[in-house]
């Protein structure tokens, strides 16, 4: 019996294999789009964030920002109700729409950060990486000395030096306080460091690749090289780690603005939203329950993402 | 007869070396040759002996650090390209110099098509817009000998074979039509048969684009197939240069002799033994001194050991670099 199934099997093999010639082998793309789609956490993470997107964005079709920033001194601190029902804060505003708003500027604040955050440590890191020497060491140099300082601390020092000095701009048909912008250069120029690094430690084995010696030889420039050649070899772990800088960014606005120094009020973010909670933390609990479990949400989701692009991404993934 | 064509390329006192954490290596010693307009050019020797590192120093191509290229010139139509800015290097890269390298299975980019590859000398050399270098892409793909090139212009690397890929390294050699093709061991990483058409399909190219071809190879019976003359390297020196059948005729640097008695034949005795050389290449950390085959050298002499021969015609065409005359065994 054994004998006969193992004697079959590879002949089953072989023609399974000759009906699947026509169809043509999966791209990179499409590997890496079904790894990621049997990671479970992955997709839970990938839901819940459109939804919270969904939230933010799709909301604000429901609820006016004038509405968001309405105070009503006779509606102070009302517990969650058919009518708000998230509750209202100490100046009788919707948390609600506040959350709404609030995460529009809390999510953008975490992506264009990390815009911000990816092109510096792009930048930085395939530079030293890819020239090393001199250049190299005074890269590596800076980031180290930028590592060094406490994160919290260069962003509570830059937030009160830059706080005010931005004017207000418009956006999407909303305008933003002066102090977002602020926050978002602040969050971008103080967190490209380990990105930096990653990207030099790819660079610096990328480079020795024959692949690389070959383009030279075909007389492809060095800035060509840089960013059409090796570039899109390290786009894995950048993509996660900018994924991850995504929920860093959001913790960091929320910090911030959670001190007082970050985005102002009225325009709301999760984060000076749970500042506004702090005299309440036990008599009004709904003021920091909702913002605090959205950017819970938002952060752990965007892990689960990292993650599983992080398996997805990995060319040496040998599960299909 | 070469000698009416005009030269291509004209290397003198080529020497690079690399500074590494143990010590310099002396990598090429003071190599010179001449190259003509159409000629193909077979450099042969064992691994290590500065065959691709003194392509590479032609092109620029060293990474200086460690490399350093301490001395010589070369003469690409008459102009010292080692003094050209690494801008000027980019024009004559891929433009007028094309270069083939031994292992296809790493020398195209993983992640990037290979339509993208394969435009991109293209685009940035003859300047062609995307839709034009695409058509081209695909004459060149076709002339390389792959079937259905339309479709292959979407593939990535990972989904063709060893000599597919070889074609495609070449495809992207020729692209701009260069006078000179630098081929490093392009068939090494390939089976014998796969082998056999890359030969073939160089040959035709050859004869098509009328380029000059310099083939870096430790297989001599691909060089007597293909090339028009011979050098043979030992520990960055040029010791024999030779028209290809007076080398095989008439070979005059001991290390060449050894190498043909390792070599197979089929006119040979079929239970005789294949000459191995005793001994094992020099260490290139030591600065040379002497022949550096003397101390694997059957004909060695005391003067070997002190002093170093340099390059010196004994008939037409034909130069060595040995003190001694191997046909009667005493001092020339």
């Amino acid at each position: 019996m054994n004998m006969i199934m193992e004697s079959t099997s590879p002949n089953q093999l072989v023609a399974l294999n000759m009906e699947g010639l026509d169809t043509p082998p999966l791209t990179l793309s499409q590997l890496a789009w079904r790894r990621f789609r049997r990671h479970r956490m992955a997709m839970f993470g990938a839901i819940v964030l459109a939804l919270l997107f969904l939230y933010s964005f799709g909301g604000s079709l429901v609820l006016s920002e004038s509405y968001a920033n309405h105070t009503d001194t006779s509606l102070r601190i009302m517990s969650p109700s058919a009518e708000h029902l998230f509750g209202t804060d100490s100046v009788g505003r919707d948390i609600l729409a506040r959350t709404i708003y609030g995460g529009q500027i809390s999510l953008l604040i975490g992506l264009t950060a990390v815009v911000i955050e990816t092109f510096m440590g792009i930048l930085i890191g395939a530079l030293a990486g890819y020239y090393g020497g001199w250049i190299d060491s005074l890269l590596m140099r800076i980031t180290e000395a930028m590592l060094n300082i406490p994160e919290i601390f260069l962003l509570i020092v830059m937030a009160k030096f830059f706080g005010g000095k931005i004017p207000e701009i418009e956006f999407i048909g909303r305008t933003f306080s002066g102090s977002v912008i602020v926050i978002v250069v602040i969050i971008g120029i103080t967190s490209w460091m380990y990105l930096a690094r990653i990207v030099r430690a790819q660079f610096l084995s990328l480079k020795e690749n024959e692949f690389v010696l070959a383009a030279h030889a075909t007389g492809t420039s060095n800035v060509q090289i840089i960013f059409l050649h090796i570039l899109p070899n390290s786009m894995a772990p950048i993509v996660v780690s900018a994924t991850l800088g995504v929920a860093n960014a959001i913790l960091a606005e929320a910090y911030i603005s959670f001190l007082g120094l970050g985005v102002q009020p009225p325009t709301a973010t999760w984060g000076n939203m749970l500042d506004g909670a702090t005299n309440y933390l036990e008599s009004a609990p709904w003021l920091w329950f909702f913002p605090g479990l959205l950017i819970l949400l938002t952060v752990l989701s965007i892990n689960f993402l990292g993650d599983g692009l992080r398996d997805a991404l990995d060319p040496r993934s040998r599960a299909i | 007869m070469m000698t009416t064509k005009p030269v291509l390329l004209e290397v003198s006192d080529l020497r690079t070396r690399f500074h590494t954490p143990e010590g310099t290596i002396f990598a090429v010693n003071g190599i010179s040759f001449r190259l003509y307009e159409g000629e193909t050019v077979a450099i042969v020797g064992e691994s290590g002996c500065g065959k691709s590192v003194s392509m590479m120093s032609l092109l620029k191509l060293i990474p200086v650090p460690p490399g350093e290229i301490y001395s010589g010139n070369v003469k690409y139509r008459g102009k010292d390209i080692l003094q050209k800015p690494e801008e000027e290097m980019e024009q004559i890269r891929g433009r007028e110099i094309g270069m083939v390298f031994q292992d296809p299975m790493t020398s195209l980019n993983p992640v990037l098509t290979i339509g993208r590859q394969l435009t991109e000398p293209l685009r940035t050399h003859l300047g062609m817009e995307r839709d034009m270098a695409n058509r081209r892409a695909i004459e060149l793909l076709q002339m390389v000998g792959i079937s259905d090139p339309e479709r292959h212009l979407q593939d990535y690397p990972h989904q063709f074979s060893g000599g597919m890929r070889q074609r495609v390294m070449i495809a992207m050699a020729l692209a701009c039509a260069p006078s000179l093709l630098i081929a490093d061991e392009p068939t090494t990483a390939l089976d014998v048969t796969i082998q056999a058409q890359i030969v073939e399909l160089i040959t035709k190219m050859r004869d098509m684009l009328k380029m000059a071809i310099i083939w870096i190879t430790h297989d001599l019976g691909v060089v007597a197939g293909m090339a028009d003359r011979v050098i043979v390297m030992y520990a960055g020196y040029i010791v024999e240069e030779a028209a290809v059948d007076d080398l095989y005729d008439n070979p005059s640097h001991p290390y060449t002799i050894a190498l043909l008695e390792a070599l197979p034949r089929v006119d040979r005795r079929r239970d005789s033994r294949l000459k191995s050389i005793a001994g094992s290449p020099p260490n290139l950390l030591v600065e040379p001194h002497g022949c550096p085959f003397a101390p694997r050298c059957e004909f060695v002499i005391e003067r070997c050991r002190v002093e170093n021969p340099a390059l010196e015609n004994i008939a037409q065409g034909h130069s060595i670099t040995c003190w001694v005359d191997v046909k009667t065994g005493k001092p020339r």
